[in-house]
């Protein structure tokens, strides 16, 4: 498979071949990074996602984040789960609003402070 | 409902009639389709207070152009409208265009324009070094003034209204009839109102109704003209706003401040099927660009705020049309109110409120409310001016619009107005908040904000200029319900 | 009026202006006020919620709010005084009063000894690009449309097309998507993207939104509200060619089309400025031609990286706070020159003899592949960094070295050579 690397603003196009879900050679790419890159991304890609919740008595919205990336096919779900979240302020950054996001094992945590 | 006299049309025509008319005893209501006043060309257009040379003598143009014209300078410091008067050229390029000229300052001079002649090309590059050199004599008006025609329009309409004028907006007429009764039943898209006296001021509109109510039919036709308006800059490459000869189209394309410092470049003149086209097009553009180099030869599109366009309502023969509706009682009208008809209006407002007063045998008022006297703007104000209005009013600390330095109080001020705004276009014409070089992507936000609270409606209902132009389609919690 | 006089004023409580006031509070200037328009310090970080800030400085990935928060913790620490919700409206360059007008204390007059310009930037607006068409609403700028949705909790549309694929446009292509919106295409004039790869990748080939190069919006439609967009494809001088056209049905157009640093308190102060970066000229300590007034961040140029934004906000508060003490050194400078391929050099002069490290930053002026960078004093050469990359997208940063910038003797040309 073919994708881009995201490591530099060179955007290696990088030339994945897979063999039983493995990668078995990677070409394309003009350093070290691009084939660390090309292993997780073919294998298992991850994303971090952030988003913006309604926080009830609070006019300003709540940002969060999933503390650490969770796979990138995750991501619809992970926002399905957020829309059903209710949250009353005050909400403090850092704090926990939603365990292991669709059993990633991934907190959602606010990125900011409202309410307070 | 009933009124005495009810106005089609909240343009500069329709707000000065309607202000003339309310000293008068009557009970008087404006309809508009728009859902603000100053919706159709008034809006959009040059903003030129024009001289009076234009127009052939004899006309109701030339009468009334000038007889307007003189009342400016009073007429908008009494109703607290920006006016100046830089005066204007008519550049000529040959020996056809002299002649032309000529022909016209002897026109200005039979219509009683003050101080207009012929002057040449020295002249022409001392009052004006940006034009082009190749220019060979130029009229020179120097009572050729500047306006802001909305604001005037809108401050006819709040005099009118604290004088007891009823604003009917976004409601649209459809039809109307002479009834049985004698009065006049008018139906619109929310419902019917019945008058004694008809008065059709419906610009791009008033020849339809004219053809509802006379045999004697009229020809409108659509004019659309398509503008730059440019930033504000530390010198304006002219003082003065420079046309160039006119042709049967009209004045031509103009490069002209505004009366408040921006620059503004066009119009084209272009015949179209819908009145209600105001869009921009590549071709129209580039013509405004192209032909107004003759004048700017680096005229230059840099620092443009905003391209748009204006309908003007072109009568076929050519003169406005005003006065009693031919073969009917009680209706009266304003047609072909294209250019000079904003120089024109406050004449027209006389003329017309006069005739109707008269013939109606209507009471004048003991008393007439002036106008609500005008805060100067926060721009404007001195430093010692500034502090003195936070001292009294706390929201002129709440800076808005940086742009063009427009206060929260100045906003909420604009819409409690008797004619206020209803959206962010309203507050911006009214104070200028997003008129400038950022167009409102700072202070959009927060306008929509106030006018929510003021007009005690949610965001999401909260619209650019009425009627379906909401600026919002939810809340993210909805989307996001709706997204999975 | 209200009159107060401090040491040092900083105009702006973004990143730039918390970074240089922490950086003078950390030197010793007790007498400092910050000065914000908006209710809370942050500046366009607050509404930044993705990740991605603070790897060079923090060497962990943040949002920024949170990067925002460091420096909001930090000023607290060091008990800086921070006057939120008033704008300034004038800074004169000469007696250095500043005026500003906020609810709590009207029009007040502040003095400073050295004032440090720190306002950032604004989005090119759609009067800019000159598109033809109707003035409905549903046309944002990509930053306005990310107030809405980041900061109020409002969508300001359904079915989105995104015009520029500079980073915020990208990204709310994302968010926008995320938030439960359909983002149709975004529409590049350019043969390439200014954006990041990674938020080629992230924003829009993860959401399958095409991305059409060297094609642009050629018509707006919709009488209230927009109903659509026509993008054609443009030749290489960005004209459109007809029968390319491409009708979208949307209700949304969002602008991403370029950032400008928001001057117009400098040029009213008489600060000089670049045509090219549009910001001030400044020498190697960020001082602009008016003594005691600095600039940094994106006021000074756009930076891509906040990373960036605070270290040279971080020097300009250092030299702030140098000059406040009277112990800012001034003296004759060299000029510094953009050469072939380069545009918008920054700083613009180097003090002669001044001893320390500068960053030399600048915009490719076209993509450059397998390219160097190479500086010279006159025509000796002072430096050289090859990189497998130029564009025009990634600030360049080429580092002279304490003990070049204390040898430089002549003008200072920056160029890209390509091997």
């Amino acid at each position: 498979m073919e994708i881009t690397c995201i490591n530099c603003p060179v955007g290696c196009r990088l030339s994945v071949t897979l063999k039983d879900g493995q990668v078995a050679s990677v070409t394309g790419n003009t350093c070290k990074r691009g084939e660390t890159y090309a292993r997780q991304e073919c294998v298992d890609p991850q994303r971090m996602v952030t988003a913006v919740i309604p926080v009830e008595g609070s006019a300003m919205p709540l940002s969060v984040k999933t503390r650490t990336p969770i796979p990138k096919k995750l991501i619809r779900a992970c926002m399905a789960e957020l829309a059903a979240v209710r949250l009353s302020a005050p909400v403090a950054a850092g704090s926990v609003v939603l365990h292991s996001v669709c059993g990633t094992g991934v907190d959602i945590i606010a990125t900011k402070t409202v309410g307070a | 409902m009933y009124t005495d006299i009810l106005i089609i049309g909240a343009g500069v025509t329709g707000c000065s009639v309607a202000r003339v008319l309310s000293r008068y005893e009557a009970s008087i209501a404006v309809v508009d389709r728009g859902a603000d006043v100053a919706e159709g060309a008034s809006k959009a257009n040059s903003g030129i207070v024009h001289a009076g040379f234009d127009a052939h003598p004899g006309t109701l143009k030339a009468k009334l152009n000038v007889e307007g014209a003189k009342m400016y300078p009073s007429l908008c410091a009494q109703l607290g409208v920006p006016y100046s008067q830089p005066g204007a050229l008519v550049l000529g390029f040959s020996e056809a265009d002299r002649a032309t000229l000529t022909a016209l300052v002897a026109q200005g001079v039979e219509n009683g324009v003050p101080g207009v002649r012929l002057i040449e090309r020295d002249e022409v590059l001392a009052l004006e070094p940006n034009t082009n050199p190749d220019v060979l004599c130029a009229l020179h008006a120097p009572t050729s003034g500047l306006t802001s025609p909305y604001e005037m329009t809108y401050a006819l309409a709040d005099h009118a209204a604290v004088n007891g004028v009823r604003f009917m907006l976004g409601e649209e007429v459809e039809g109307l009839i002479k009834a049985q009764d004698g009065l006049w039943h008018v139906t619109t898209d929310k419902g019917e109102h019945t008058c004694k006296i008809l008065v059709n001021c419906a610009g791009v509109g008033a020849a339809t109704l004219h053809n509802m109510m006379s045999g004697d039919l009229l020809h409108i036709i659509d004019r659309r003209g398509q503008y730059y308006l440019l930033d504000r800059m530390q010198t304006l490459p002219f003082k003065m706003t420079m046309f160039q000869c006119p042709t049967k189209m009209g004045k031509g394309v103009l490069v002209s401040p505004t009366v408040h410092g921006n620059l503004l470049l066009g119009p084209s003149a272009e015949d179209i099927e819908d009145e209600l086209d105001t869009s921009t097009t590549a071709e129209g553009l580039e013509f405004v660009l192209k032909t107004c180099r003759l004048t700017w030869p680096k005229a230059t599109t840099r620092g443009t705020i905003t391209n748009f366009s204006g309908i003007r309502a072109h009568e076929a023969k050519g003169d406005f049309v005003i006065g009693a509706v031919g073969g009917q009682q009680n209706a009266y009208e304003t047609v072909g109110i294209e250019s000079p008809g904003l120089s024109a209006a406050p004449a027209i407002g006389e003329m017309l409120g006069a005739q109707i007063a008269k013939e109606q045998g209507l009471t004048p008022k003991a008393e007439i409310v002036p106008p609500v006297a005008r805060k100067k703007p926060f721009h404007a104000m001195t430093p010692s001016e500034r502090a003195a209005a936070v001292e009294e009013n706390p929201l002129y600390g709440n800076l808005v619009c940086r742009c063009e330095v427009v206060t929260e109080a100045e906003i909420r001020e604009a819409i409690r107005r008797p004619v206020g705004a209803t959206s962010i276009d309203g507050v911006k014409r009214r104070t200028r908040a997003g008129m400038g070089r950022c167009q409102g992507g700072f202070c959009s936000p927060r306008v929509a904000e106030i006018l929510a609270e003021e007009l005690h409606i949610p965001m999401t209902e909260v619209t650019k200029c009425g009627g379906a132009s909401r600026l919002l389609v939810g809340t993210i919690h909805d989307a996001m319900k709706e997204g999975c | 009026m209200n009159q107060k006089h401090v040491d040092l004023l900083v105009i702006g409580a973004g990143p730039a202006g918390l970074a240089a006031a922490i950086a003078a509070r950390e030197d010793g200037i007790e007498s400092l006020l910050v000065l914000e328009r908006e209710h809370n310090p942050g500046g366009i970080l607050r509404q930044c919620i993705h990740n991605g800030f603070g790897l060079h400085r923090f060497k962990e990935e943040l949002t920024g709010p949170e990067y925002a928060q460091r420096d909001i913790d930090r000023a607290r620490e060091l008990a800086i005084d921070i006057q939120t919700d008033t704008t300034v409206l004038s800074v004169d360059g000469k007696t250095h009063a500043v005026t500003c007008v906020s609810r709590a204390h009207g029009v007040e007059v502040i003095t400073a000894k050295a004032i440090i310009l720190a306002m950032g930037c604004r989005e090119r607006p759609r009067g800019a690009l000159g598109t033809p068409g109707t003035r409905c609403a549903g046309i944002y700028s990509a930053g306005t449309a990310q107030k809405f949705v980041n900061l109020e909790g409002y969508m300001p549309g359904k079915r989105v097309v995104i015009l520029g694929s500079g980073d915020i446009g990208l990204i709310m292509a994302r968010r926008m998507t995320l938030q439960g919106a359909k983002v149709l295409a975004c529409v590049e004039l350019m043969p390439f993207s200014s954006g990041l790869n990674r938020n080629i990748v992230q924003c829009l080939n993860d959401f399958d939104i095409p991305l059409y190069l060297s094609h642009t919006v050629i018509d707006i439609k919709g009488r209230e509200r927009l109903s659509g967009v026509t993008v054609a494809r443009v030749d290489e001088n960005r004209q459109p060619i007809p029968g390319s056209e491409i009708e979208f049905d949307c209700d949304t157009l969002l602008l991403s089309v370029g950032l400008i640093p928001e001057n117009d308190l400098s040029e009213g102060a008489g600060v000089k400025l670049s045509p090219l970066t549009s910001g001030a000229e400044v020498d190697d300590v960020l001082q602009t031609n008016l003594p005691g007034i600095f600039a940094c961040g994106n006021v000074l140029h756009v930076h891509d990286l906040v990373d960036h934004v605070s270290n040279e906000s971080f020097r300009a508060g250092h030299a702030a706070a140098a000059y406040v003490r009277d112990q800012l050194a001034g003296g004759e400078t060299v000029a510094v020159r953009d050469g072939d391929g380069v545009r918008g050099a920054v700083p613009q002069r180097i003090r002669r003899g001044a001893a320390q490290e500068v960053d030399l930053m600048f915009r490719p002026s076209g993509v450059f592949r397998g390219a160097t960078c190479v500086v010279r004093c006159g025509e000796r050469e002072i430096a050289r960094k090859k990189a497998p990359i130029f564009t025009p997208g990634e600030m360049a940063v080429v580092k002279l070295s304490p003990e070049v910038v204390a040898s430089l003797d002549a003008p200072v040309t920056v160029t890209i050579e390509r091997s």
